[in-house]
């Protein structure tokens, strides 16, 4: 995702708590190195940033939270981590691979 | 005795998948099944610690997701064990399950053990139908029961079914009955032709027009229901002009192990004759992975011929499936007829053409006797 590409309008409740159901979890890859979301059939390789968000994704904080909570950690412009986790997540919701609650 | 999994050279992939066949037996007849026309009986099956030490191996070799499956995994009586000893060692374990057997108090402690999924197989949305194609009277009520059972249990549940010409009509009907269950996913499989597929071919080849029209009409439901559903459509390699990327390639990503230990890379590598398997009870995996000469025969791309040796997409669909090329070529080495360059193309089209003409054949059901055409099971 480059800051230029236009992004769609955000799509999650930002006071929506996100959080992995069950079937879907993290796991650090020993061999290969890196960390992967096991699902159903799937396999997603993560990158550094997916790998953040998803930690945080436990169904306590809210979305609101977890933006700022990453905003902070990487001193970067809230706006920006917010689309960024907003196509994120949402791209992951509707593969039905996170939950809102 | 089960010393750690040596490390692989490093141009070798790890495998991330195992396809674990506990046990051939089960109670069904399904004509569609993938399983070989040769079943393996109880007295050869692995035991419990050989799994144990098998999903061990995996893990250190780098698997990361288990497939439970068969025949019926609800038939082996250490079934929770198995899923227990996998969460133990970090595996995410998939059961792929017909549902019969399952019962509420299984479905319960299966969950406790730490089973991550359950895919459950439907023969037809419509019960009538279903039981019949089963060969297995009761089958679908039953089975309605289970994935109630495993949504209670906070489960996630994928609805299966396998399409070919007594359901093709009812595609739609199926996906429907997924949503209604609580189904987070449902896949939509038309048939592949291994195994009893492949045995009864002529009765459940559909034709074209009606595969036609059943992928379309999923393809509008896939649109209509997303962020509700996952669907996953696999769509007959009969009507593509490329194949798909068989396993992902061979020996490069899954690992197969039947009832009896034998390791393969494919379900259906079997059908392959001059193939030399090796088994659990003999080696370690990780030993079988890199050396086994099946594993060997068609890794990477060194082994192929033309025109897969000089085509760009070798590397993308590895050339498709080998089983398939023997089956229609006569030479596993040779690309995937599927492929529009291959120059056995036109065979596929007079196989699928000259087997939807004409009524349906009889049903040879799965590991019984063609006299034993009953649904009537007791
Ligand atoms: C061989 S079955 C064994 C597990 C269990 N008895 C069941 O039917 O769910 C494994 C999976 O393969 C699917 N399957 C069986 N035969 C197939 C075929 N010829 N083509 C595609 N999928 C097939 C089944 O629907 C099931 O999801
Ligand atoms: S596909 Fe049908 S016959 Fe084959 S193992 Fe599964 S339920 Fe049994
Ligand atoms: S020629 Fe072989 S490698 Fe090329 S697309 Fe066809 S099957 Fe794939």
């Amino acid at each position: 995702m480059t800051a230029d590409t236009p992004r769609p309008t955000p799509a999650l409740d930002p006071a929506g708590r996100p959080t992995l159901p069950r079937g879907v979890r993290l796991k650090h890859d020993e061999l290969r190195g890196g960390w992967v979301l096991l699902a159903p059939e799937r396999l997603l390789k993560l990158d550094a940033v997916s790998v953040e968000v998803l930690k945080r994704c436990t169904g306590e904080a809210s979305l609101d939270a977890i933006v700022d909570d990453l905003a902070a950690a990487f001193a970067a412009p809230r706006e920006r981590i917010a689309a960024d986790v907003d196509a994120m997540l949402g791209g992951l919701v509707a593969k039905r691979l996170v939950d809102m609650r | 005795m089960s010393a750690p999994a040596p490390v692989p050279p490093p141009s070798l992939p790890a495998p991330i998948g195992l396809l674990a066949e506990l046990t051939h037996r089960c109670p069904l007849g399904c004509p569609y099944c993938s399983n070989p026309l040769e079943l393996d009986g109880r007295e050869g099956e692995l035991g419990t610690d050989d799994w144990r030490r098998v999903f061990s191996q995996a893990a250190a070799l780098g698997v990361m997701q288990v497939h439970l499956s068969g025949g019926e995994p609800a038939a082996r009586r250490d079934l929770v064990d198995m899923v227990a000893h996998c969460a133990a060692v970090g595996l995410y374990t998939n059961l792929i399950t017909s549902g019969i057997g399952l019962t509420p108090k299984l479905v319960a402690a299966l969950s406790e053990a730490g089973l991550d999924h359950v895919q459950l197989s439907i023969q037809d949305a419509d019960e009538d139908s279903a039981d019949r194609i089963a060969g297995y009277r009761g089958a679908s009520a039953r089975k309605r029961e289970v994935a109630a059972e495993v949504v209670r249990a906070g489960l996630p549940l994928t609805v299966n079914a396998v399409i070919h010409r007594a359901n093709v009509s009812r595609a739609g009907a199926v996906l429907e009955r997924a949503i209604a269950w609580g189904a987070r996913r449902v896949e939509i499989a038309h048939a592949q032709y291994y195994g009893w597929a492949r045995r009864n071919r002529a009765a459940l080849m559909p034709t074209r027009a009606e595969a036609v029209a059943a992928i379309g009409e999923i393809e509008r439901l896939k649109a209509a229901h997303a962020g509700t559903i996952v669907v996953d459509h696999v769509i007959p390699d009969y009507h593509a002009r490329y194949p798909k990327a068989c396993m992902g390639g061979w020996g490069r990503r899954l690992i197969n192990v039947t009832p009896t230990g034998r390791v393969l890379p494919c379900h259906a590598a079997e059908s392959i004759p001059g193939l030399e398997f090796w088994t659990v009870r003999d080696r370690a995996l990780g030993d079988i992975w890199a050396d086994s000469p099946a594993f060997r025969a068609y890794r990477g791309t060194d082994w192929m011929v033309e025109p897969c040796r000089s085509c760009p997409r070798k590397g993308v669909d590895f050339g498709g499936c080998r089983c398939q090329a023997l089956a229609l070529t006569g030479d596993a080495r040779n690309a995937d007829p599927v492929c529009h360059l291959s120059p056995f193309h036109d065979r596929v089209d007079t196989i699928v053409l000259a087997e939807t003409e004409g009524p349906a054949a009889a049903y040879a059901y799965r590991g019984r006797s063609p006299a034993d055409a009953s649904i009537d099971r007791s």
